[in-house]
C-alpha cells in the first residue's frame, strides 16, 4: 500500500478541515430541515414501503400530487418510510410549520382534497378531516380532541432506537438523516477513535446478532479486525426470506442511511475495505432506497476515498440474489454474491479467515448493523442499560395474522410476548375469540400455544421455551387455526426452499410433507408420527446448515403444544384440512425448475 | 423454429449484450459482475432467460454453459419461456395462509383458467406463487409485476384479475 502521508503535515490544519467537512454537511442539513418543518407551507408525508404500497399508499400519493410542487404548489410533498402502525395505513402525516404533526389514518384517494383543504384553504373555515387520527407536537385548539401519537397504545410501550426516524424522514434525502444526528457517529469514529476502541464499545454494549444466532457482535468483529489482508469484506444480510418478518426491509425502506452508517463503522472497526448489502431481487422499494442512499453517501464524501476527511477509505455496493431462502445462510450468501448457487459451505474455514472471494469477511444482519451508530454515538454502556442482562437493547417485532393491530414494533427486551400481543397488538383481531397459536422466528422457528405467551422476549428465555426469536416475526392464529394445516404450510415452504445440497434436508422435508399431506386428508398411516421423529432427527444431525438442522422445529414444537390435536388428526376425528373439503392445498411444484 | 424467429434472434443477442453491458454503466464504481448478476440483468430486460442468454452470459463472465445453467436453474425467479404481458403473484406464506390465501389462489386460478403456475391461454397473464411478498401486515397479498395489493379476498382478487385483463385488452400495457 502507498503511504498516504508523504510530506510533514500541519496537523492543526488537517483537524480543522476534517471538522469542517461534517460541520458543513450538518449546517446544510439543518437548513434543509428547517425549510421543511418551519417553512411557509404544510409538509405532507405519505407512509410508503411494501406495506404502505399494499395498503394503497401510491394512489393516495398520486392524489396529493396536484397540490404539491408539480401542481398548485400549496404543500411540500414526500414519501417517507413505514410508521410501524401498519393497520393505520395508508398514513398521511401533515407537518404544520412550526406547530405540530397531524397524522391521518386509513386514507383513501377520495379523502385527499378534504384533508388538504383544512391546511391550505383556511384552518377555521374547513374542519380537520375525520381521518385525522393523532397529533404530535404542540397541542393547539385544532387537535385538542385527538390523542397524542406517542401515547397511542401501539406506540406507548415501544422503545424506539432503531425506528426513531421511521416515518419522520424521507429515506431518499441524506440531509434529513444528517439533520437527525445522522453520520455523527461515523464522524466521531473515523476522526477521534481507534478501530479497536470502536470494537470495544460494541463489546461493552452487549449487542448480539439479530439474524437468529444471537452471537455477540463485538466478538465477531474482533475475529476479523487483526487480519492484515489488503481486501476485507463486511457484509450485511437483508435476504430476509422469512414470511412474517419484514423488519430488515423496513429499515432499508424507512431509514437506509442508518444501516449504511453502521456498515461503514463496521468496516472502520475491522479495517475492512468493502461493504456489501445483500437483498433479494424483486423487493424493489428497499432495493431502490438502499441504492439511492449509497449514491448519496458517495456524493457527499461519506463513502469512497478519505471518508469525511479522515484517512479511511471504504466502498459499498448492493448485491442482489435470486429467489432462494437458503441464500440467507451466511456461507450460502457468500456463494450467491460470488454469483453461484446459494448452497452452504463447509466450516471451517470460517468467514473471518476465508469468506467472500476467499477474503476475510464478517457477516451481520441489518438490524444488528443499524444499532451500531447509536452505540458509537452514546456509548456502549447506554445500550447495555436497555433490555435484559443477557439480551441488551430492543427487538423489532413484526405482528401479523389474526391480531388487531398488525405492524412493526420496537420493544425493549424483557417484555413478555403477552404484553406485546395485548398492549401493543391490541389482542386478537375483531371477529375472533382468542389467540390460539403463535408462529415465531420464521418457518424454521416454533409453533407455540398459550403456555408460552408469558415468555420474555429475550434470546435465552425464548430459546428455552422452544421458540426462536430469530427474525422477529410473530404470526398470530385465532381459535379457528388448524395446527396441522399450518405446520403443513411451513413444511411445504421448507421443502420448496431446501437447496438440495444435503440429502437429509432435501429428502427429509419431502417425507415430512408427505406425512402432513396424509394427516390433512385423514389418511395417516400407523407409524407416521414415528417417521416424522426419525426423519426430523436425521435432518438435525445430517445437514450442513440451519435449514436442515432446524427443519424439525416447527413439527416438534407444534406436537409439544398441540399434541392432542395431532392425535385427533391422526385418528381421523377432525374434518379434512383446508378450504377445499378434500384436505388438499395449492402449492408450487415440488421440484426446482 | 419459424423463419421470423430465426431472423429476430440476432437482435435478441444484441439486446442480451446490451443488458449485460448495462451492469457496468457506472464506470467509477462498477459493481461486482457475476453470473448471477448477469442473469438478473437479462431477465430484467427480457423478463425471461432464453438459451442465447445462457451462452452470452457464459462468454461475458468467462464461465461455461453448464455452470451458467446450473445457476439459472437453481433460483426460482428465473424462467426460460417468455411470460405473459403481466405477471400476477399470489403469496402462499404462513401469514397469508392463515388469512385465507388458499381461497385467493383458487379464485385467481379460476379467473385465469389455469391450475398451476402457468400463463393464461391467451398468453396475457402469468400466475406465480410467491413464498413472501414482504407486506405480511396487509395479508393476504397479491401483486402485479411487483406492485403489491394487500387485504385481499377471493372476490377482490377476482376483480383484480378481471380489471387487469380489461386493461391489457384495451392495450394499456404496463
Amino acid at each position: 500500500m502507498v503511504s498516504r502521508i508523504e510530506a510533514p503535515v500541519d496537523t492543526y490544519a488537517v483537524v480543522m478541515s476534517q471538522q469542517t467537512q461534517y460541520a458543513l454537511l450538518r449546517a446544510r442539513a439543518r437548513q434543509r430541515w428547517d425549510d421543511l418543518v418551519a417553512g411557509d407551507r404544510p409538509w405532507v408525508r405519505v407512509g410508503f414501503g411494501a406495506s404502505g404500497q399494499a395498503a394503497g399508499a401510491q394512489a393516495v400519493f398520486d392524489a396529493l400530487k396536484p397540490f404539491g410542487p408539480e401542481g398548485s404548489n400549496q404543500i411540500n410533498l414526500s414519501m417517507v418510510g413505514a410508521h410501524g402502525l401498519m393497520y393505520l395505513e395508508p398514513i398521511v402525516d401533515v407537518v404544520v410549520p412550526g406547530i405540530n404533526r397531524i397524522l391521518h389514518a386509513n386514507v383513501t384517494p377520495e379523502m385527499v382534497p378534504e384533508i388538504v383543504a383544512h391546511f391550505v384553504d383556511g384552518r377555521d373555515e374547513r374542519p380537520l378531516h375525520e381521518s385525522a387520527y393523532a397529533y404530535t407536537g404542540h397541542r393547539d385548539p385544532y387537535v385538542t380532541y385527538l390523542p397524542e401519537w406517542d401515547e397511542l397504545p401501539a406506540n406507548a410501550k415501544q422503545r424506539k432506537i432503531l425506528t426513531a426516524n421511521f416515518g419522520n424522514i424521507d429515506p431518499h434525502d441524506i440531509f434529513q438523516y444528517i439533520a437527525h444526528d445522522g453520520y455523527a457517529a461515523l464522524n466521531k469514529a473515523v476522526l477521534s477513535m481507534k478501530p479497536e476502541e470502536v470494537v470495544e464499545e460494541v463489546k461493552t454494549s452487549g449487542l448480539r446478532g439479530r439474524g437468529g444466532a444471537a452471537f455477540p457482535t463485538g466478538l465477531k468483529w474482533s475475529f476479523l479486525a487483526p487480519s492484515q489482508a489488503p481486501v476485507k469484506y463486511v457484509l450485511c444480510n437483508c435476504e430476509e426470506g422469512d414470511p412474517g418478518a419484514f423488519n430488515d426491509k423496513g429499515i432499508l425502506e424507512s431509514d437506509p442511511h442508518r444501516l449504511i452508517e453502521g456498515l461503514i463503522i463496521n468496516g472502520y472497526a475491522t479495517n475492512s475495505t468493502h461493504g456489501v448489502v445483500f437483498i433479494r431481487q424483486g423487493h424493489d422499494i428497499p432495493i431502490e432506497a438502499t441504492r439511492r442512499a449509497i449514491d448519496e453517501a458517495y456524493e457527499n464524501g461519506i463513502l469512497g476515498e478519505n471518508i469525511l476527511g479522515s484517512d479511511f477509505s471504504f466502498d459499498m455496493e448492493v448485491s442482489l440474489t435470486g429467489d432462494s431462502y437458503v441464500a440467507g445462510e451466511e456461507t450460502a450468501m457468500m456463494e450467491a454474491i460470488e454469483g453461484k448457487r446459494s448452497t452452504p459451505r463447509y466450516k471451517p474455514p470460517f468467514p473471518a479467515q476465508a469468506g467472500l472471494f476467499q477474503k476475510p469477511t464478517n457477516i451481520n444482519n441489518v438490524k444488528t448493523i443499524a444499532y451500531v451508530p447509536g452505540i458509537v454515538a452514546s456509548g456502549g454502556d447506554e445500550f447495555k442499560n436497555v433490555g435484559t442482562e443477557s439480551s441488551s437493547g430492543t427487538a423489532l417485532v413484526c405482528l401479523t395474522g389474526h391480531i388487531k393491530r398488525p405492524g412493526m414494533y420496537e420493544v425493549e427486551m424483557g417484555l413478555t410476548i403477552r404484553q406485546v400481543l395485548e398492549d401493543i397488538g391490541g389482542g386478537v383481531a375483531e371477529g375472533s375469540e382468542r389467540i390460539k397459536v403463535l408462529q415465531t422466528g420464521g418457518p424454521l422457528g416454533g409453533v407455540m400455544g398459550e403456555d408460552a405467551f408469558d415468555t420474555e422476549i429475550d434470546f435465552d428465555a425464548m430459546a428455552k421455551s422452544g421458540a426462536i426469536l430469530g427474525s422477529g416475526g410473530i404470526i398470530v392464529g385465532d381459535e379457528t387455526t388448524d395446527i396441522v394445516d399450518l405446520v403443513r404450510n411451513l413444511i411445504a415452504f421448507n421443502q420448496f426452499e431446501s437447496c438440495g445440497k444435503c440429502f437429509p434436508c432435501r429428502l427429509g422435508n419431502t417425507h415430512m410433507l408427505d406425512v402432513f399431506d396424509r394427516l390433512c386428508k385423514n389418511e395417516a398411516k400407523p407409524g407416521d408420527m414415528k417417521l416424522l421423529e426419525t426423519v426430523g432427527n436425521n435432518m438435525k444431525i445430517g445437514s450442513l446448515c440451519g435449514h436442515g438442522q432446524l427443519g424439525y422445529n416447527p413439527v416438534s414444537s407444534a406436537i409439544n403444544y398441540f399434541g392432542e390435536e395431532f392425535e385427533k388428526r391422526f385418528n381421523g376425528e377432525l374434518e379434512k384440512s383446508g378450504p377445499f373439503g378434500d384436505g388438499s392445498m395449492i402449492l408450487p411444484s415440488r421440484t426446482r425448475p | 423454429m419459424t423463419t421470423t424467429q430465426q431472423q429476430s434472434r440476432p437482435k435478441l443477442r444484441d439486446c442480451i449484450r446490451r443488458a449485460l453491458e448495462s451492469q457496468r454503466a457506472d464506470k467509477d464504481r462498477a459493481p461486482s459482475v457475476t453470473v448471477l448478476s448477469s442473469l438478473l440483468a437479462v431477465q430484467d430486460e427480457l423478463h425471461y432467460v432464453p438459451n442465447e442468454a445462457i451462452e452470452e452470459v457464459a462468454i461475458y463472465c468467462d464461465s461455461t454453459i453448464n455452470d451458467v445453467w446450473s445457476v439459472a436453474s437453481f433460483y426460482t425467479n428465473f424462467r426460460f419461456t417468455p411470460p405473459g404481458q403481466a405477471t400476477v403473484d399470489v403469496c402462499w406464506g404462513p401469514t397469508c395462509h392463515l388469512m385465507g390465501a388458499q381461497n385467493v389462489l383458487a379464485a385467481v386460478q379460476d379467473e385465469l383458467g389455469v391450475d398451476a403456475e402457468e400463463t393464461s391461454e391467451d398468453g396475457k397473464i402469468t400466475l406465480r406463487y410467491s413464498t413472501c411478498l414482504g407486506a405480511c401486515a396487509q395479508a393476504p397479498v397479491i401483486a402485479r409485476d411487483h406492485i403489491l395489493t394487500g387485504r385481499t379476498d377471493p372476490k377482490a382478487a377476482r376483480s383484480f384479475v378481471s380489471n387487469l385483463k380489461q386493461e391489457l385488452e384495451n392495450g394499456i400495457a404496463h
